[in-house]
């Protein structure tokens, strides 16, 4: 069963029950807790929940994902589960509600085996920003899955799940799907609501699923999307039918291939595969058209200062008072405030925080947030003529491949350029996808990026798929011996 | 030297939405603590805020009844401080560009208009309340409050006495009371003022320095606020020292001010546009729409009481409450009485029962039609203003309807044109001497007759019939 598809199915034709494949990945999580995918499990309210999912299907009622176990990126609020944000101020947090993408999912039947591990309020490209300590790569113990969205794309790569749930400001889905060999997707800001989602950057962050494939990504999406009166930047708008949508010929596809995706600081293994996938659309037809970004370069700074500075914003709301940590330390409302904040936000979120309140402060406002907004504006202009031209930008996902843990950056500016190919999508609010486009050296997965117009998840998600029916990448997986 | 007082206001207006500005819960005032409270005005993580319509309808009304400009697309900024009542660390507010703009309202001071100038109007959340009395070694947190729409109202500096700032906070809480946007419960804090004050030379086109006044609630404490204020200022200025820009608070027990924090400690709210919120777009239909649908505002039932020749007193207790207006209409609507008759009724018997119960006119004892009808009956002539005092109070105690009670307590016979003449038949019939003296001139007779039917009317025809009845019937 290598396939979403297939494990439906299999389920429909009771070749195998809902409880069979939750034991499974129950199995697997504990024989590969090590990886430290997970930040919670709650394998008997999965069994519960696999039990009914066998009810429905013998009575012929199963929905579009009935008995798949699956796992939530530990920033969507669950009512089963604490939802920590990989942060100690959110140790013990039990949320009194669900993300609506949670209650999307769950009512087509998927089934919550666990909150995944990642960064820290989603701060972070490499998943070593958790209070709950890093994830190891499936495909290499020793390296990092990526971030934010790291405990996700790890127990995606390794089976953990059928599939998991990511949030992504800034590449958080995409750049840890291209480290551990996964597809992932970051819908049209708008389509998916936030409503649940724990906020790092209102303005940029947008929920999306982590799977093997592009048909497995158009099941969930499919699932996930839709208007949500509880989130006002919800766009209301039918979802169109993906999985069906999958069908088209590439012929006639035009995409383009901007040249600072291929400058001297990417990998040239990176630039290798993805010229080497290039070749495959182009042999089924599509017309690929060189393009200049020349505002790429202002896509980083022009990141961090509007995402720091919504971050600073949000998470404001942790002050220790109504829940989330408490510091024991304090003798006035200020010094708990403080004391609270300083014991339980780590290193990378109080940089962050820091750098947000600088940006918004009187006297730095207009040359920080105001030009941001301005430049942000004009990355999306460009970005939108571009794709006039063209129907998808192509790419890759990150400059490289997976890096060591613990071998982050002394500059945290320079673990910020892992998200150099990411941000545009987010500060457009359009919708991209990382698919896997091959090796370096063999064993560290490449990451190929599409990106479209606005809500153009249905194109997007045929041409990945396409690509996959020519390719098996995405078929690979990490050997199970090394893990 | 003399000094020119310059007074700007903000006043902090809470809308009478059914639910807060950005959840679904209740605002009704004085529940249990944090009984109002959902998980959005709790802060929690992932919630997110959604528009209440109903507060940008109200703020366009607003707009509208000050003349102003409704900008066609506003947003929400957040204001960002850390306060133990504040849940989410910023207050969502408008900042750069408010939903209402430039407007104006006029005030009557000693029989001339004067124009009161309003910068904006922007729509805000409240944050919530901080209880220091409740609990000996802690804070208690109540955030009913929190997310409460108000909407602040702020005029440029263009006031120069307290009794022009009163003036203006007066006619603003007659304007949005009758609009029925704020209940303007000033103890309840639903309207709120903040002043700025300063003292410039006489002539001077220089504002001098401004102090700021927060949170008052009652005309009385803006008043006496200002004036001690100004003294303050000017006490300073002549004796050759500086006014420091700072917030100062109003202490009702001394009915001074008190320092409360200096410009140098005022936070740096790093205003940004709330992302979690679209922009607010309103279109000229929309405008239109709620155009139509604007009640009459004070100062137009003003120039048509002043066509009725109504006294200023009496037009003034009319537009007291907008529920006194609104009964006065009803029973206008129904009566044949005179403005002036029901406006006397109004303000006479049934305000001092009002009154001496502790009620208002927001839940009138005795209901319009039936006051309409005992005023139609005086009108008539067919019971006299003293019964029908009597007949009120019958009614106030719910003895039944009008005509129940007249029924009932024979009023009909002492009131109905045929029995009165029956009845002074039969005193003809009964005195026939005395009816004859009469007609051969002894006039002094007709009190006798008045005397008898009134005994037994046990006094309650109407004298005027009655002497007209017997001056036909002896004639």
């Amino acid at each position: 069963m290598n396939s979403l598809r297939s494990m439906l199915d299999a389920l429909l034709q009771k070749q195998i029950s809902s409880v069979e494949l939750t034991n499974h990945y129950i199995n697997r999580l504990e024989k590969y807790a090590h990886l430290n995918a997970f930040i919670s499990i709650d394998t008997e309210h999965a069994l519960q929940q696999a039990k009914i999912a066998d009810q429905l299907i013998h009575n012929n009622q199963a929905k579009a994902l009935t008995g798949i176990p699956i796992a939530h990126k530990d920033i969507f609020c669950t009512k089963n589960l604490r939802t920590t944000c990989g942060s100690k101020m959110l140790a013990d947090f039990q949320a009194p509600y669900q993300a609506t993408i949670v209650n999307n999912l769950a009512e087509q039947g998927a089934i919550t085996l666990g909150k995944t591990n990642m960064d820290e309020f989603a701060m972070g490209s490499a998943n070593e920003n958790s209070y709950f300590g890093a994830v190891q790569n499936p495909w290499d113990t020793n390296r990092v899955p990526g971030g934010s969205s790291g405990g996700s794309a790890a127990a995606v790569a390794a089976d953990l799940v059928a599939f998991a749930t990511g949030s992504d400001t800034g590449g958080s889905i995409r750049q840890p799907a291209a480290f551990c060999g996964v597809s992932g997707i970051k819908p049209t800001y708008g389509l998916a609501s936030r409503f649940g989602m724990v906020a790092f950057a209102s303005s940029l962050d947008q929920a999306g699923p982590i799977a093997h494939s592009a048909e497995d990504l158009a099941i969930i999406l499919q699932a996930m999307a839709g208007f949500d009166a509880n989130d006002s930047t919800s766009i209301d708008q039918k979802v169109p039918d993906y999985p069906n949508l999958l069908k088209g010929s590439l012929k006639g596809l035009r995409i383009g291939l901007p040249s600072c995706f291929f400058q001297k600081e990417v990998n040239s293994a990176v630039q290798k595969a993805i010229h080497e996938a290039v070749k495959v659309f182009e042999q089924a037809g599509a017309v690929i058209i060189e393009m200049d970004l020349t505002l790429q370069p202002l896509w980083v700074p022009c990141y961090y200062v509007i995402a720091c500075a919504e971050a600073s914003s949000n998470l404001s709301r942790y002050d220790g008072l109504r829940f989330g940590y408490r510091s024991s330390k304090a003798s006035s409302i200020k010094e708990l405030i403080t004391a609270s904040r300083t014991e339980a936000f780590g290193e990378e979120v109080k940089r962050r925080i820091l750098t947000g309140t600088y940006v918004l402060s009187s006297g730095y406002f207009d040359a920080y947030y105001l030009q941001a907004l301005k430049i942000r504006r004009q990355i999306q202009q460009e970005l939108l003529e571009n794709l006039n031209k063209v129907d998808v930008i192509l790419g890759p996902t990150t400059p490289d491949c997976a890096f060591p843990i613990g071998n982050c950056p002394a500059d945290p500016v320079q673990s910020y350029l892992a998200d150099v190919f990411t941000v545009a999508a987010n500060l457009a609010g359009l919708p991209a996808l990382s698919i896997p486009a091959g090796f370096k050296e063999g064993k560290l997965p490449i990451g190929m990026q599409l990106m479209g117009k606005p809500f153009s998840e249905a194109q997007l998600l045929n041409a990945a798929h396409q690509y996959q029916q020519m390719t098996d990448w995405h078929l690979a997986r990490p050997d199970e011996d090394k893990l | 030297m003399n000094w020119d007082t310059v007074i700007g206001l903000e006043v902090h207006a809470q809308l009478r939405t059914k639910s807060k500005l950005f959840s679904g819960s209740a605002i009704t005032f004085g529940t249990a603590p944090n009984s109002q409270t959902s998980f959005i005005d709790a802060g929690l993580p992932g919630v997110l805020p959604v528009l209440n319509q109903q507060a940008i309808v109200m703020a366009i009304q607003f707009g509208l009844a000050v003349n102003a400009q409704i900008n066609d697309l506003s947003y929400f900024e957040r204001k960002n401080y850390f306060y133990p009542d504040l849940p989410k660390g910023y207050q969502i507010s408008q900042f750069q560009r408010p939903i209402v703009g430039k407007g104006h309202l006029d005030i009557w001071l000693d029989d001339q208009v004067k124009r009161i100038e309003i910068e904006r109007a922007h729509l805000e959340e409240d944050a919530g309340k901080s209880i220091h009395d409740a609990h000996t070694n802690y804070t208690g947190i109540d955030l009913n409050r929190a997310g409460t729409p108000l909407l602040e109202i702020v005029t440029t500096p263009c006031m120069h006495s307290a009794e022009e700032a009163i003036s203006y906070l007066k006619a603003l809480h007659q304007l949005v009371r009758f609009l029925g946007i704020c209940d303007g419960n000033m103890q309840e804090g639903s309207f709120r003022c903040d002043v700025n004050i300063s003292l410039k030379p006489a002539g001077s086109t220089k504002l001098g320095t401004r102090t700021e006044l927060k949170n008052l609630n009652s005309f009385r404490f803006i008043e006496k606020a200002i004036v001690y204020e100004q003294a303050r200022h000017q006490e300073l200025l002549e004796s050759g020292q500086a006014v420091m820009q700072e917030t100062r608070q109003f202490c009702p027990a001394t009915e001074t001010t008190l320092f409360l924090r200096s410009k140098e400690n005022e936070h740096d709210y790093r205003y940004f546009p709330d992302p979690d919120l679209l922009p607010i777009a309103i279109s000229m239909e929309q405008i239109n729409l709620i155009k139509k649908s604007m009640p009459v505002l004070p100062a137009e039932i003003k120039s048509q009481l002043e066509k009725a020749e109504l006294p200023t007193d009496d037009i003034s207790f009319l537009l007291s409450t907008p529920a006194t207006y609104r009964f006065f209409e009803q029973v206008h609507a129904q009566s044949d009485a005179d403005v002036k008759t029901i406006c006397n009724w109004l303000k006479g018997i049934y305000a001092r029962a009002l009154n001496d119960n502790n009620l208002t006119f927001d839940n009138p004892t005795v209901p319009a039609a039936e006051l309409a009808l005992l005023l139609n009956y005086v009108a008539k002539k067919t019971i006299s203003n003293s019964i029908a005092r009597q007949i009120f109070h019958k009614l106030w105690e719910k003895e039944g309807s009008v005509d129940e009670i007249i029924e009932r307590e024979g009023y009909l016979a002492a009131t109905n044109d045929n029995e009165l003449e029956s009845l002074i038949d039969d005193l003809i019939k009964q005195y026939p001497q005395q009816a004859q003296d009469y007609r051969n001139g002894k006039e002094k007779l007709m009190a006798f007759f008045v005397g008898q039917v009134m005994k037994q009317t046990k006094g309650q025809a109407n004298p005027e019939l009655v002497n007209d009845l017997l001056k036909k019937l002896l004639a």
